[in-house]
C-alpha cells in the first residue's frame, strides 16, 4: 500500500510537470460549460445544475479515456516500465499507483467545471448531494478507466491517442450529455441508454437531482462494465505475455 | 553459495531460439563478464534472471528462489540496457523512488557522490547528458545495498572518462565483497573487470573461464597472404580464400608466421590483422580443428 502511493505520487509528479496534460482534459468541459451552458441554462438553477452534472461526467470520461489510454500506452514504450519490475515489487503497486493517479487527476480536472458552475450559473447544490456527487465521480470513473486501461495496453501510443479521440466525443454526444435530461435529438434517446456514458450521466443526475436513473441504462452501464473489464484484462495479460513472458 | 542460476535454459521467441541450453552459476563474491557479440542472447540472458521473462524451457533461481517472485530480488540491483529514465522527474526524485523499495538504501546524497552525481540532484533526467542518464541509470542497480547487481553494457556510449569512473565503482563494490554479473560486447571491459569470463554465441555459452584462458581463444588473429598452396599448419581455427588472398585466423599469430616460414613456402604481402571480436566468435563457433577449451 505504502508502494502504491509512492508510485501515485511519482507518476503524480511527472503528470504535473507537464501542466498541459490536465489542462487538456479540464479544458473541453470547461470550454463547454461557458459557451453553451453559461448562456443557455446558466439562469435556471435546475437547469444548469443538471447540465454541470452532464458536463462533471464528459470531464470524467476525457480525463480517464486520456490519462490511462495515452498513458499506459506510451509507458509501455520506454524503458523505464521495464527497469521498475526489477526491483523488489510485483506489477501490483504500479498499476494502483496509477489507478490512485488517475483518480487524482481526474477530481483535479472537475475543478474548472465546478468553479464555473458555482460563479456562472444558478446551478445550486446542497451539502449532502455534493458530497455524493464525490462518490459517484469515482464510481463512474470504473467504466471510463477500464476503457482508457483497454486502450493504453491494446494499442501502441500514437494509436491510442488517435482511438482516444475517435471514442470520446461520439460517447459524450450519444450518451446525451451535451443535452438536459429527456430532450436530446430522438436518435440520440433512441441509442443513448445502451452507452456507458448514459448510465454513468443519469447516476450524477441522480445524485446531485431530482432524477430517477432508468433501469435499461443501468443494466446497459454494467454489462460494459462485464466487457471492459474483460477487454482490459485481456490487453493487459497479452501485453504481459508479450512483454514480461 | 551460488547467488544466480540458469539450469539448462533456453529461451524461444517465435521462431529464433535466442538461448540454447545455458547453463550459468554466478557464486558470491564473483565478479562475471558475460562476453558476446551483439544478439549473442546476452541480454535475455540477464531478463531471464532478473525476472523480466519466463525461460521456455530450463530453470532459472536467484537466491534460490524463483527471480519472478518480489522476495528474490530484494538483494538485487539492475541496469537495464536501455536507460529510459522518466525525463520529467529529477535526479533525486528518480533516485527517492526507487529507494522507497528497499528497506535500507543508501542514502541519496552518498550514492550521488559516489557516481560523480552530486551536483545533478535537483536536474530533470530529460535533461542529462547521454553519459550522465547512464551513470544514473548504473547507479539506481546500487541504491539497496545488494548482494549482487546484475549490469547490462553498463558503459555502452560512455567517454573514456565516464568508463573509468563506472569500473572503478563497480570494483569499489566487488572488493567490499559484491557480486557482480555484467554484460559486454567490449573484450576490454571484461580484461579490466572481471575475473571469470562466460563467452556467448548464438545462444549457446562457448566458453567459461579465466580473462585470461578466454583472451587466448577470443583474441583471433587474420593473417593474410598470397600463396598457391599452404601445408597443413598448426594453429589455424578457420581458413578463407578470397579474390586469390588467404586468410587464417589464428590465436597466435606470431608462432603461425615463424610456421609459415620455416616450411619454405613461397608467399607473399603477408599482413597480420587483429579481429572484431564477431569474427573471433564466428572462428569458434565453426571451429572444426581446434575446439574451444570448455
Amino acid at each position: 500500500m505504502q508502494l502504491a502511493l509512492t508510485h501515485a505520487r511519482y507518476q503524480l509528479l511527472e503528470t504535473i510537470r507537464i501542466p498541459i496534460a490536465i489542462f487538456g482534459s479540464a479544458f473541453f468541459p470547461a470550454a463547454a460549460m461557458l459557451f453553451f451552458v453559461v448562456p443557455f441554462a446558466g439562469k435556471d438553477p435546475v437547469g444548469a445544475t443538471f447540465a454541470t452534472a452532464s458536463m462533471v461526467t464528459f470531464s470524467v470520461m476525457s480525463a480517464n479515456i486520456f490519462s490511462y489510454g495515452v498513458g499506459v500506452a506510451e509507458d509501455r514504450q520506454q524503458p523505464w516500465d521495464p527497469f521498475t519490475r526489477t526491483l523488489p515489487a510485483g506489477p501490483a503497486p504500479r498499476f494502483a499507483g496509477r489507478v490512485l493517479a488517475g483518480l487524482t487527476i481526474t477530481y483535479l480536472s472537475l475543478i474548472p467545471v465546478v468553479v464555473i458552475a458555482a460563479t456562472l450559473t444558478e446551478a445550486r447544490i446542497t451539502p449532502m448531494a455534493f458530497l455524493l456527487a464525490l462518490v459517484t465521480v469515482t464510481v463512474i470513473s470504473v467504466p471510463f478507466t477500464l476503457m482508457g486501461l483497454t486502450i493504453g495496453y491494446a494499442l501502441p501510443s500514437k494509436a491510442a491517442i488517435v482511438v482516444a479521440q475517435l471514442v470520446f466525443f461520439p460517447l459524450a454526444f450519444g450518451g446525451g450529455l451535451l443535452s438536459a435530461p429527456g430532450e436530446a435529438p430522438g436518435f440520440v434517446e433512441a441509442i443513448a441508454p445502451y452507452l456507458p456514458t448514459r448510465g454513468a450521466v443519469e447516476l450524477m443526475w441522480a445524485a446531485v437531482g431530482d432524477y430517477q436513473a432508468s433501469q435499461l441504462s443501468l443494466i446497459m452501464l454494467g454489462v460494459w462494465l462485464v466487457v471492459l473489464a474483460a477487454l482490459g484484462g485481456w490487453a493487459y495479460r497479452r501485453d504481459e505475455g508479450r512483454r514480461f513472458s | 553459495m551460488t547467488l544466480a542460476r540458469a539450469d539448462r535454459v533456453s529461451r524461444r521467441y517465435g521462431d529464433v531460439l535466442a538461448l540454447d541450453q545455458v547453463d550459468l552459476d554466478v557464486r558470491a563474491g564473483e565478479l562475471v563478464g558475460l562476453l558476446g557479440p551483439n544478439g549473442a542472447g546476452k541480454s535475455t540472458l540477464i531478463n531471464l534472471l532478473v525476472g523480466l521473462r519466463r525461460p521456455t524451457s530450463g530453470r532459472v533461481e536467484l537466491f534460490g528462489g524463483d527471480p519472478r517472485d518480489p522476495a528474490s530480488r530484494r538483494q538485487i540491483g539492475v541496469t537495464p540496457q536501455e536507460t529510459g529514465l522518466p525525463g520529467t522527474l529529477r535526479v533525486g526524485e528518480v533516485v527517492d523512488f526507487v529507494s522507497a523499495h528497499y528497506p535500507d538504501p543508501v542514502p541519496r546524497g552518498e550514492l550521488l557522490d559516489q557516481f560523480g552525481l552530486g551536483e545533478l540532484a535537483r536536474r530533470q533526467t530529460g535533461g542529462l547528458s547521454g553519459g550522465q542518464k547512464r551513470r544514473l541509470a548504473v547507479a539506481l542497480a546500487f541504491i539497496g545495498r545488494p548482494r549482487l547487481v546484475v549490469l547490462d553494457e553498463p558503459t555502452t556510449g560512455l567517454d573514456v572518462e565516464a568508463r573509468h569512473t563506472l569500473w572503478e565503482a563497480i570494483r569499489t563494490f566487488h572488493a567490499d565483497g559484491g557480486t557482480v554479473l555484467l554484460s559486454s560486447h567490449y573484450l576490454e571491459e571484461v580484461e579490466a573487470l572481471a575475473q571469470r569470463v562466460v563467452v556467448i554465441g548464438q545462444g549457446r555459452v562457448l566458453a567459461d573461464d579465466t580473462v585470461d584462458a578466454v583472451r587466448s581463444v577470443v583474441g583471433v588473429r587474420r593473417v593474410s597472404l598470397t600463396a598457391d598452396v599452404l601445408p597443413p599448419l598448426p594453429g589455424v581455427v578457420r581458413t578463407e580464400r578470397l579474390d586469390g588472398r588467404t586468410h587464417l585466423l589464428t590465436a597466435d599469430a606470431d608462432q603461425l608466421v615463424r610456421d609459415l616460414v620455416t616450411s619454405g613456402v613461397e608467399f607473399r604481402d603477408l599482413e597480420v590483422r587483429p579481429t572484431s571480436l564477431e569474427e573471433a566468435f564466428l572462428a569458434i563457433t565453426t571451429a572444426d580443428a581446434e575446439p574451444a577449451p570448455a
